[in-house]
């Protein structure tokens, strides 16, 4: 069930290397460890679930391999090269939708392809076509973005961040305000098109089965200060269904596990 | 249809009384003229070309002075939502400064300009600029973060960020900050124009003025009603079509905010 420094998918290249990281904020009272010393090696088209109760780092983890934040100490490196800045090789998709409103869907979707200079107009027009049908938005390319539901502002949110064609996808608890309904659509979606694409997915979420359901491996982290406790492999295959029973088992586990590190937390 | 019946209606019941007020005989017909005659003033000040003429002459101190209040107020107030230091030196000036009504400003512009029609542009000036500034400044401010940044992620910086994020997500503040300025330069220029009588040229508050100094009320309820309707029209010219975008854009009621 444990395996801290191996790979899942034996045999594929690492894509992301998380090398002993550790970052402190100074808040106006208090000094908070949000990291300290984690590392974690994550495959290429590996899709790798952060869980972990609030506070304990995930979301400055995830910031920090998109290099939205730097970190004190420790280095993450992304193809072998050490990650400095932001990439459009790595982009986030947040909790609550960044869409902007001063454009409607379609413009969403194209505002990072227009940062693409190697492609033409036609091209762009093309993919973002092609990625709001993927999200099964086509229909409402024209929308504003209050016009649309939550469940749709992250279906737009999610083909702006595909459409640029990352190698990395970041997800920062993309469904965690949407309701359950949505949410088990959109746990289908992400599936069949991380199957398609095969891109590494990195997935912090709060919540245990939808981790089981999402993920090759789960990553367990606990809060002050913010380590990584357990990585548990997830052997089921994909897609996988998040009423199934078969996710029972791993989601037991690792709940049990998850209410340890908040009594481990409570007693500190 | 029926909201514009309405305020006709309303409208005429207020003349109405007015009429009444005026025939009843209680108050001097040189102190409250019939709204017969202000009619009458208006209509033969649009004949003889005054009107026009001094109503050109005020809109075109209006456009200039709140043209450059805004030229110089936007990049300011942008510049301070992001620089601590200029946040800390031209952001206390502009909230002093935006505190003090903008008819102070007209002692110190007759000395400095004479009476010129620098003067009334320094005046009008004034009165825009602190408040574009502050409005500007808080808008930029008030844009959620996670704007910017989505945009980095996807390779947004420098220009292409200011541009393309940062200035429209706060197109909503920009709006309501230009609509605030130009209510002050309004303002300013009326104060300006009635207290800094110049030679190259008549404006609207000039024509107040003169009314009042030849005791011709017709002439001074007139012109009142000239503002207001000018001021109405350049709010539905100028400023509608913005609020109509916003809101189709954003969702939200700006003209409510
Ligand atoms: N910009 C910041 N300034 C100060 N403290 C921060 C900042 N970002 C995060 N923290 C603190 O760091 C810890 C980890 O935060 P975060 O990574 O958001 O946790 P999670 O996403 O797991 O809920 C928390 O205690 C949080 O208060
Ligand atoms: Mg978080």
């Amino acid at each position: 069930m444990e395996s801290p420094s191996t790979d899942s998918l034996t045999g594929n290249p690492a894509k992301l290397i998380v090398e002993g990281v550790s970052k402190r904020f100074t808040s106006s009272r208090a000094l908070v460890q949000a990291l300290d010393d984690v590392s974690l090696t994550i495959a290429d088209g590996e899709f790798v679930c952060l869980i972990g109760p609030s506070g304990c780092g995930k979301s400055t983890l995830l910031d920090i391999i998109a290099g939205l934040t730097k970190p004190d100490s420790g280095r993450v490196l992304a193809d072998g090269k050490v990650v400095e800045g932001p990439g459009r090789q790595r982009l986030v998709m947040f909790q609550e939708s960044a869409l902007f409103p001063w454009l409607d869907a379609f413009g969403n979707v194209m505002f990072g392809l227009k940062l693409r200079p190697d492609l033409t107009r036609a091209e762009r027009k093309d993919i973002a076509n092609h990625f709001l049908q993927l999200v099964g938005l086509e229909k409402f390319k024209r929308a504003h973005v209050h016009e649309l539901s939550g469940g749709m502002k992250q279906r737009v949110a999610l083909a702006r961040a595909l459409a640029p064609d990352p190698q990395v996808l970041l997800m920062d608890e993309p469904f965690a305000a949407l309701d359950a309904l949505t949410r088990d659509q959109l746990y289908d979606d992400i599936q069949r098109i991380w199957i398609e694409s095969r891109k590494t997915i990195v997935f912090v979420t709060h919540n245990v089965r939808e981790a089981v359901c999402l993920g090759n491996r789960v990553v367990l982290m606990s809060p002050s200060p913010g380590r990584i406790t357990t990585i548990f492999d997830i052997a089921l295959p994909h897609p996988r269904d998040i009423n199934s029973r078969d996710l029972a088992g791993d989601t037991s586990t690792i709940a049990a596990a998850l209410k340890g590190t908040l009594k481990e937390a409570a007693f500190e | 249809m029926k909201r514009t019946a309405v305020a006709l209606l309303f409208f005429a019941f207020l003349i109405g009384a007015w009429e009444l007020a005026v025939r009843s005989g209680r108050w001097s017909v040189v102190l409250l003229p019939s709204p017969i005659f202000v009619a009458e003033y208006i209509w033969g000040a649009l004949l003889d070309g005054t009107l026009l003429e001094s109503t050109w002459v005020t809109l075109k101190r209006l456009l200039i002075g709140y043209a450059a209040g805004v030229i110089i107020g936007l990049p300011l107030g942008l510049l301070t939502s992001t620089t601590q230091i200029l946040e800390d030196t031209i952001g206390s000036l502009a909230l002093g400064f935006q505190t003090l009504p903008s008819v102070c400003w007209v002692p110190l512009a007759l000395v400095w300009f004479g009476q010129t029609e620098g003067a009334m542009l320094f005046v009008v000036i004034m009165g825009t600029v602190w408040s574009v500034i502050l409005a500007t400044d808080h808008g930029a401010r008030n844009i959620p973060p996670i704007y910017a940044r989505a945009a980095r992620t996807m390779g947004s910086e420098g220009l292409h960020k200011w541009t393309r994020v940062i200035l429209p997500a706060s197109l909503p503040f920009l709006v309501s900050g230009m609509k605030q300025g130009w209510a002050f330069a309004w303002r300013s220029l009326m104060a300006a124009e009635i207290y800094v009588t110049i030679l190259t040229g008549f404006g609207l508050g000039h024509l107040l003025h003169y009314g009042r100094e030849l005791n011709a009320m017709e002439q001074v309820i007139g012109i009142m009603i000239v503002i207001v309707v000018i001021g109405l029209l350049v709010d539905r010219l100028l400023f509608s079509p913005w609020e109509r975008f916003l809101h189709r854009r954003w969702g939200t009621n700006v003209k409510a905010a």
